[in-house]
């Protein structure tokens, strides 16, 4: 049996509102608010990177592991589109501000909005083989959306960590899936500071189509339906979407709704479905059943079955919960600073 | 930066590594090769606690050119919970509320970035304590 | 030892000096202490210099200096500690003196520290504090002296209006200094609304970046009676350091330092702080002037700023403090302001400082205070007319 030892997120304090963006676009606030069904976004101040959103989150997954000693943890992926360095690992990086090092195998994963998830899949394989004790998995980003675009409205700020591990399980991993084709939906050329998508052909044909896809390849292995159910996290690149496939693959908005911070929070990449996924085990009682499946353009998908255990009434207040940091001690910022803290300014070097 | 020495730095800068005098106990960050108390040469290794108290601050509003994105911000000492004390940034904060005496706690930042090509250098920051 | 005394001193006027070099701001003030003396040579030479390197790009100014001041071959050095490298090398030159290697010894300091961007002299300021535990984080120096006026504040009440009349006080004494940068008189309001540097310090709390520099004359008495010069007596000479890092301190209201160095200069002179009329102190930031009139013992822990609002320091006060204008309005050329300090001295115990600021009794014995950092050194020499 293998899953999540401990897990924890990490949000940065600012928030930028949808009309701040608009304003200065031209756009039409209350139509983007209603079309995206978002209403702000979080904002990295300049000392924050995915590095370390992913030294915070995993810090508090520590916590909530309770006895895992760093030493342990074989190995540490970071999904992200915003890897600070092009080369160099921002793993490298975590492992020794958490005192991992140096018998640990690392590796920055890259798969758009789904590169979290895919180092949580990986872990999990690598814990179950035997090869490592404990393995730590981050989604985390920075994202970046170009200026005027509608990205850039819920291109947000976050990161969530997992500690996988054969024993003390909060949350078992029942089984995992995964579903993928080749499909250009979203793309960042090589020295290319913003990233490009096709438009409407994000939708149907990307999210929609390997979301379902996933979901239900995912729920027939496992030979469950949606109100099998306590919970369900979907990829959320915007408010919309997650809500939209929850209700075509015949789940509730309560199974959704714990896990469903785009609203507030924006849409944080590779840190979406996974903070999605600590903001519910925050709220789970043992025995809950809970349904992922995540989202990474170009394209692909990844679910799991989580089966959460009696340790998560120990362990889930042994570090800041998500909600929390989302909802409290926050700052709004107009679009000037917005645009300095994310170098939007060009200055002279 | 040249690499080399910022990354001398990091048992300090990452993970709060001090040293602590085998003979009468102080505390010293960053290490020393000689205890500043007692004049003693050996030394365990403690991490130093990451909360404590503001000592003294000031909000920096003309800032060198490696940190002018971030002015206004706000360098603090603070005493952590063992005493020792440390400078830092304290950042997530309103600087205009920053009070001596106000609780602290250390968080992981990037310090500075060198430019659009240098190496990035990682370290501690504080921020309000408020939870 | 032997009795040592300052028979010549030279400067000229400080600022920013666009049309000379490092070596002229040396050479001028350094020839025009020569010819004060009455020398026809000097033995030796030392210069205070900060930072020749990140300012000028100019290091091995011992040499490069004495060659130009035409004294090629003579043992020349370069001392450095900081913003107290002036201070330095007056004591490095009157231990020459005193211990017999040398009989007629030149002290001098200069910095040009407008060759460089406002950011680059403040990266080469910068360097005197704990690089890798300060300035890394971001301090700057104006941060880390308001880091001690909050915590002075927070302790025993100093107030704005504390720190402002430091500064009016040395701009008042500074626009009576013909060699002064910034010889104008300020007001209460000009410092309290100017630009907020570091808070609570403001533009108007900071001394500026100046080309400077100084130079003095040392021998012994018994060629100074030779000379027919006023003999101007070094009695007392101290020197200590403390840990560069602020956080590193017990306690960052006091400058230990100091009260360390003016202990041995007043354990060597047979004086004590009563014995002081007046003083030039290190006043890089108004708050520095405060803490160091408290840790010099002229007046009790956090009673400095009131003696200052009092008046008490001021030209009338009952111990004047930075008759010059002090670093606040004469400028602060970091390595020269020692010897700087000590000109001054000279000229009030002379019974010569210019334009209405020589103190109306003059003066028999006065103590220079020259800081390094945030005070990590500290110099402090008594001078006595004898």
């Amino acid at each position: 049996m293998v899953g999540i030892v401990g897990y924890g997120a990490h949000i940065p304090r600012h928030r930028i509102k949808v009309e701040e963006i608009a304003k200065v676009w031209g756009a039409d606030a209350p139509s983007y608010k209603k079309g995206l069904m978002l209403t702000q976004k979080s904002v990295p101040s300049p000392d924050t990177d995915t590095i370390t959103l992913s030294v915070t989150a995993a810090r508090n997954a520590l916590l909530r592991a309770g006895k895992v000693n760093p030493v342990e943890i074989g190995a540490i992926y970071i999904g992200s589109e915003s890897h600070p360095y092009a080369v160099k690992p921002s793993g490298t990086v975590v492992a020794e501000a958490i005192g991992a090092t140096p018998e640990i195998h690392c590796a920055d994963f890259e798969f758009a909005c789904k590169a979290g998830s895919e180092a949580m899949f990986v872990c999990l394989g690598l814990v179950k083989s035997g090869y490592v004790k404990y393995a730590l998995a981050i989604g985390a980003d920075t994202s970046q959306g170009a200026p005027g675009d509608a990205l850039e409205y819920s291109a947000s700020a976050g990161a969530a960590a997992f500690i996988m591990g054969s024993d003390n399980l909060l949350a078992e991993a029942v089984d995992t899936y995964a579903y993928m084709t080749d499909t250009p939906d979203f793309w960042r050329r090589e020295y290319q500071f913003y990233p490009q998508h096709g438009g409407r052909f994000t939708g149907e044909p990307a999210y929609f189509k390997h979301v379902t896809g996933c979901a239900e390849g995912m729920m027939k292995k496992v030979g469950m339906k949606p109100s099998d159910f306590n919970y369900v996290v979907f990829h959320q690149p915007n408010g919309k979407f997650p809500m939209r496939v929850g209700k075509m693959l015949g789940f509730k908005k309560e199974q959704i709704e714990p896990g469903w911070l785009t609203p507030r929070l924006g849409n944080t990449y590779s840190g979406s479905s996974p903070i999605g996924l600590t903001a519910t085990l925050d709220i789970a009682k043992p025995g809950d059943m809970i349904l992922m499946v995540s989202y990474g353009s170009g394209a692909g998908s990844d679910g799991f079955v989580w089966k959460v255990t009696d340790r998560i009434n120990e362990v889930r207040d042994k570090a800041v919960r998500t909600t929390k940091l989302l909802d409290e001690n926050i700052t709004f910022v107009d679009y000037g600073t917005y645009a300095k803290f994310r170098h939007k300014i060009r200055k002279n070097d | 930066m040249f690499p080399a020495r910022a990354h001398r730095e990091y048992p300090h800068r990452y993970r709060l590594e001090a040293g602590q005098c085998k003979k009468c106990g102080k505390v010293v960050f960053p290490r020393r090769l000689i205890c500043p108390v007692c004049g003693h040469r050996e030394f365990g290794k403690v991490i130093l606690p990451d909360t404590g108290k503001l000592v003294s601050y000031s909000v920096i509003r003309v800032a060198p050119s490696q940190f002018t994105d971030e002015a206004p911000y706000a360098i603090g000492i603070a005493e952590l919970t063992n005493g020792v004390k440390l400078m830092a940034q304290v950042a997530d904060c309103d600087v205009d509320n920053i009070k001596v005496g106000m609780d602290i706690r250390i968080e992981f930042r990037r310090i500075q970035t060198d430019g659009h090509h240098g190496v990035l250098s990682y370290g501690y920051k504080f921020v309000p304590k408020w939870y | 030892m032997r009795d040592v005394a300052v028979v010549g001193v030279g400067l000229h006027k400080w600022g920013e000096l666009w049309d000379k070099s490092l070596r002229d701001v040396f050479v001028e003030p350094a020839l025009a202490a020569i010819d004060n003396a009455g020398v026809d040579h000097i033995d030796s030479m030392v210069v205070g210099c900060m930072s020749g390197g990140l300012f000028a790009g100019q290091e091995h100014l011992g040499s490069l200096l004495a060659d130009y001041l035409g004294q090629a071959g003579i043992p020349a050095s370069r001392v450095e500690s900081a913003c107290a490298s002036g201070g330095l090398a007056f004591r490095t030159a009157f231990m020459e003196v005193a211990s017999g290697m040398s009989d007629i010894v030149l002290a001098g300091g200069v910095e040009k520290m407008t060759d460089v961007s406002g950011d680059g002299a403040t990266y080469a300021l910068a360097t005197a504090a704990d690089q890798e535990y300060e300035v890394f984080n971001g301090a700057t120096f104006p941060g880390l002296y308001a880091l001690m006026a909050v915590a002075h504040m927070h302790k025993y009440g100093t107030t704005r209006d504390m720190l402002t009349a430091v500064a009016v006080k040395n701009h008042n004494n500074g626009s009576m200094n013909p060699y002064a940068q910034y010889p104008f008189k300020t007001t209460k309001q000009e410092v309290e609304e100017s630009v907020m540097v570091a808070s609570p310090l403001r533009i108007m709390d900071c001394s500026p970046i100046t080309d400077g520099g100084a130079a003095v004359i040392l021998t012994t008495v018994d060629i100074a009676k030779k000379l027919k010069k006023p003999i101007i007596k070094v009695i007392g000479s101290g020197h200590a350091t403390d840990s560069i890092a602020l956080h590193s301190r017990e306690d960052m209201t006091t400058l230990r330092a100091t009260t360390l160095a003016a202990e041995r200069a007043f354990k060597m002179a047979g004086k004590t702080i009563k014995d002081i009329e007046f003083a030039e102190v290190h006043d890089c930031f108004t708050i520095a002037e405060i803490v160091v009139t408290e840790s010099l013992g002229i007046f009790p822990a956090g009673k400095g700023g009131e003696a200052a609002l009092r008046g008490e320091t001021g030209l009338d006060g009952k111990f004047p403090i930075n008759t010059s204008g002090g670093l606040k309005s004469k400028g602060h050329p970091v390595g020269a302001t020692g010897i700087g300090q000590i000109i001054e001295l000279v000229k009030q115990l002379s019974g010569v400082a210019e334009n209405g600021r020589q103190l109306k009794k003059t003066p028999k014995i006065g103590l220079a205070q020259n800081m390094g950092g945030s005070g990590g050194s500290t110099l402090v020499h008594i001078l006595e007319v004898i």
